[in-house]
This record gives structure tokens, sequence and C-alpha cells, in this order.
């Protein structure tokens, strides 16, 4: 695990289709994050970057988590984690990425 | 030559429809948004260039859109809508008290003096406004916590503020209705409340006569009486010749009285167009003909306009918000479908024809005259 450090990390992000279209950016964003690298320091580092993303992942106010979002690492689901948990090294060193994910609901659309 | 613009809101995003005054060839610009709910656009009077947009996502939650353009770009506006002061509760389906939920926005509104200015109507039902063309959002709060705000209640939709008419001749004067609250008026620019909802009687509430709980689906006015509303209730059209102190049923002659939509004709105010919808189990027009109903009497008597329509196997709804007029000299007429079609009159409900016919159900139709 990464300890504090004045350096910050590049850390890679993977947005879902609609929040890259409103960002108007690509599939991948990397965004400078200080350690250590957290799910709450990495959105935050996002919505600074992107302030349209502001209430799209997380609540307003609150901070929580959207319901049909998810948050995926290394193979491993993160959403229902501490959003302070310290997220892989794999992460913080740029070999992953952190997954945001929309749900999969079909079904009922028009 | 005047040009119509017409701003389409469907469940999978907005398309926009441009004719010159002739209104008979059509430009689609569209899908804008591709995928989201787009519940309403609608454009500034002062500065028709200027549009606010509702974009919406059961993953992603609310968005709102601007355009400085007429639509050709647009910028992510202000989303943060919260409810002020301690947020409370309203009642729940089954009659239990459940806290104000921020979902969506239903209905924007532009001020009609100011381009930076644009009224909100949310779910859970409330009323924000913005000053700074939508960059931020406040609530006003006298509505939602007026006396009778615990007891609300939500319709099959949603409780959701739709309707917002801005009075002309006083700019103190606001209308807005709820599903299911009923309508309310305000005097003071949005400070103090009161419902207007005397003589609205629905039979499937406790007391029909309530002064609240009425599921209003649309109002209408004409902009040179603004004392004059027509109301499309759940069951029930209604009219009111006092600025919603007392309504009068006006259903007349009409094959059915259930409806979304009512709109008025931009330059004669006693005429009226409603869609008939054949109940409230049955979202879709009786005997399958789609049929929009005019009067040129301010209800009461009514004729069907069928001229272009289809007239069997159509089983489409027109929501509330999916009717408008234009203001060119013979008024035109506009509504959408949930089956995706946008039908354009050219001479005020005579004849129809498709602008387009495979859009996704459409939510909204606002229509704007250009120079």
């Amino acid at each position: 695990m990464s300890g504090p450090s004045s350096e910050p990390c590049s850390i890679r992000v993977i947005l879902p289709y609609h929040l890259r279209t409103l960002a108007k950016t690509g599939e991948e964003v990397v965004l400078a994050v200080s350690s250590p690298v957290t799910v709450r320091a990495v959105l935050d580092a996002l919505e600074v970057r992107y302030p349209m993303l502001c209430g799209t992942i997380r609540e307003h106010g609150t901070h929580q988590r959207r319901p049909f979002l998810r948050f995926f690492a290394c193979e491993e689901d993160w959403s229902h984690e501490s959003p302070d948990a310290p997220l892989p090294e794999t992460v913080t060193a740029g070999t992953e990425p952190l997954l945001i994910i929309g749900a999969i609901a079909g079904g009922a659309g028009y | 030559m005047s040009k119509v613009r017409v701003l389409v809101g469907t469940h999978k995003g907005a398309f926009i429809l441009s004719s010159d005054g002739k209104r008979k060839q059509w430009e689609v610009n569209g899908p804008l948004f591709a995928g989201w709910e787009l519940y309403h656009l609608k454009g500034s009077p002062v500065d028709p260039n200027r549009l606010y947009a509702s974009q919406t996502s059961g993953w992603f939650g609310q968005t709102i859109q601007r355009s400085d353009d007429g639509g050709a770009n647009w910028t992510p506006a202000g989303n943060k809508f919260t409810y002020e002061g301690v947020t409370g509760t309203h009642q729940w389906y089954d009659g239990t008290p459940h806290p104000w939920e921020f979902k969506r926005v239903w209905h924007l509104e532009p001020s009609l003096t100011d381009p930076d200015v644009v009224y909100a109507g949310v779910e859970d039902a409330a009323l924000f406004r913005s000053t700074d063309a939508g960059a931020t959002w406040e609530e006003l709060a006298g509505l939602r916590c007026h006396g009778t705000g615990s007891h609300w209640q939500p319709g099959a939709g949603g409780m959701g503020l739709h309707t917002i008419i801005l009075d002309p001749s006083n700019p103190q004067r606001i209308y807005i209705a709820i599903s299911a609250a009923g309508a309310f008026r305000t005097d003071d620019g949005g400070k103090s409340w009161k419902p207007i909802n005397k003589g609205l009687v629905s039979p499937f509430m406790p007391n029909p006569t309530a002064e609240v709980g009425h599921c209003v689906h649309h109002v209408a006015i004409h902009p040179s009486r603004p004392d004059v509303l027509f109301m499309q209730k759940h069951w029930d059209v209604m009219r009111s010749d006092n600025a919603g102190e007392s309504w009068q049923e006006v259903s007349g002659n009409l094959p059915t009285d259930f409806g979304f939509a009512i709109d008025v004709h931009a330059h004669e105010p006693e005429t009226l167009y409603v869609v008939p919808i054949k109940s409230d189990s049955e979202h879709f027009p009786l005997e399958g003909k789609l049929r929009v109903y005019r009067s040129r009497a301010g209800g009461n008597e009514w004729e069907p306009l069928t001229n272009g329509l289809p007239q069997e196997n159509c089983y489409v709804n027109v929501l509330r918000d999916a009717m408008s007029v234009d203001s060119l000299d013979e008024c035109g007429i506009y509504f959408g479908t949930t089956g995706g079609q946008v039908y354009a009159s050219p001479d005020a409900g005579d004849t129809w024809a498709p602008i387009v016919r495979h859009l996704p159900a459409v939510l909204s139709v606002e229509v704007q005259t250009l120079p």
C-alpha cells in the first residue's frame, strides 16, 4: 500500500458512455490524485476537472454513490467499501484503472 | 418570412424540428443527448436562441443543459436542486409520511423578461428558480411549505410539478400545478401560495371536493387574458374566469373527458384544444382513432379534428407537455405521441400531417416562432 506522498499519482478512470458524452471526453481520463488514493479522492479530482459530473456519480451533499452505479478495480467490486479505503497499488501505480460502471438494466426501457 | 422551431423531448433524446412559415417542409436535427430522457426543453421568450433542457437518467440523475445559439451547441448548467430548510414529509401512496426526495425536473419555464431567469418544476413537487441562466437553483419554498404540503400525495407517475404559468400582465403572479396535489397560485412572486382548486371534483378522493389532492394534468392560458385558465384534469376539462378562484366544468360533448394535454389558440382566446384519452385505465384514444378536439366557444361545444390523423388502430398517448402552438398569422398546432410521431397543423387544426413518425416516445413539445 502506498504511503503518504507529496507527489500526486496519475490515476486512470474509465467512465461509462453517457458520462463521457456529458463531460465531452474519452473513455479513459487520467487524474492527478494525492495519496492516499481512495474512491473519494478520485471522485473529488474527477469532479474538479469535470464539474458537470457533480451529482451524476454520487449525490450532491451526501456524496452517496448513486444506486445504479458501481466502482470496480482489479476485478473486484469496490462499491460497498468505504470511500476512504485506499485503492489497490496497481491503481495507484496507474497499471489498472478505476472503473465506474452503470448497472446493467434492460427490461423496462421504451 | 417567419420560421418555427419545434423542441421535442423524448425518452431517448431531444430533437429540433425547423421549418419556414409554410410549415410543409421540415428539417430534423437530433437526437441530442442521445439515450437520455429529455423531459422538457423550452426557449426564452426574450432571447429565442437561449434554450433550456431537462436531461435525466435513472443512472446518472439530473442535468440541465443550456444553449445560447438556438440548440446548435449546449453547455451543462447547474444540477444541484436542494430543498430549503427542514425537508419534511408528504404522503406516500399508502398514506404514510414520506420524506421529500428530489428525482427530476419535469418542466422548465424561462422568464418572460430576463433570459437568465428560469423556473424549474421538479419531482418531488417543488418550484425552483435560477437567476444565473441555470448555474444555481434556489427553491421557492413557500409553495412546498405552505400548510397543505404534508398532505400532498404522488399520482401514478410521481409527484411532479409539471405546469408553470407566468402571468404576462403581473410579474408577481405565477400559477403552478402538481400531480396529485392540484393547482396553486402566488401573487407575491413566489413567497406565499394558495390552493386554487374550488370547483374541482375528484370522486376517487375521500373528500371529492377537498382543498388539495386533485390530479391536475395540465393548465393553459391565453396571454391576453391571464385570468382565464383552462385545465385538463385527470377526468374533466375545466375553466376558471377568475384566476383560479373557482372552476366550472366545460367537458360538454367530449366523447371522454380524460386526457393530459390542453392548449389555447395563439390569436383566439376562446379556442381550445384537447386530446381525449379513453380512460385512466386505458391511456389511448377511443376506438383507436386519434382525434384532437377543438372548442371555439371556450369549452362545452367541441368538434373532432381528424383530417390527416390516423383513424384506425392508433393506440398512442399524448402527454401533458406534448402540445404547443405557434403564433404565426394562421396559428399552428403541434403535438407529439408516445408512439414517436409529431403532428403539425398549419391551419389551426383543420388539417394535420406528421413531421416525424418514428421518434422515441415523445414527452414534450414546445414551439418557438422566430422572425
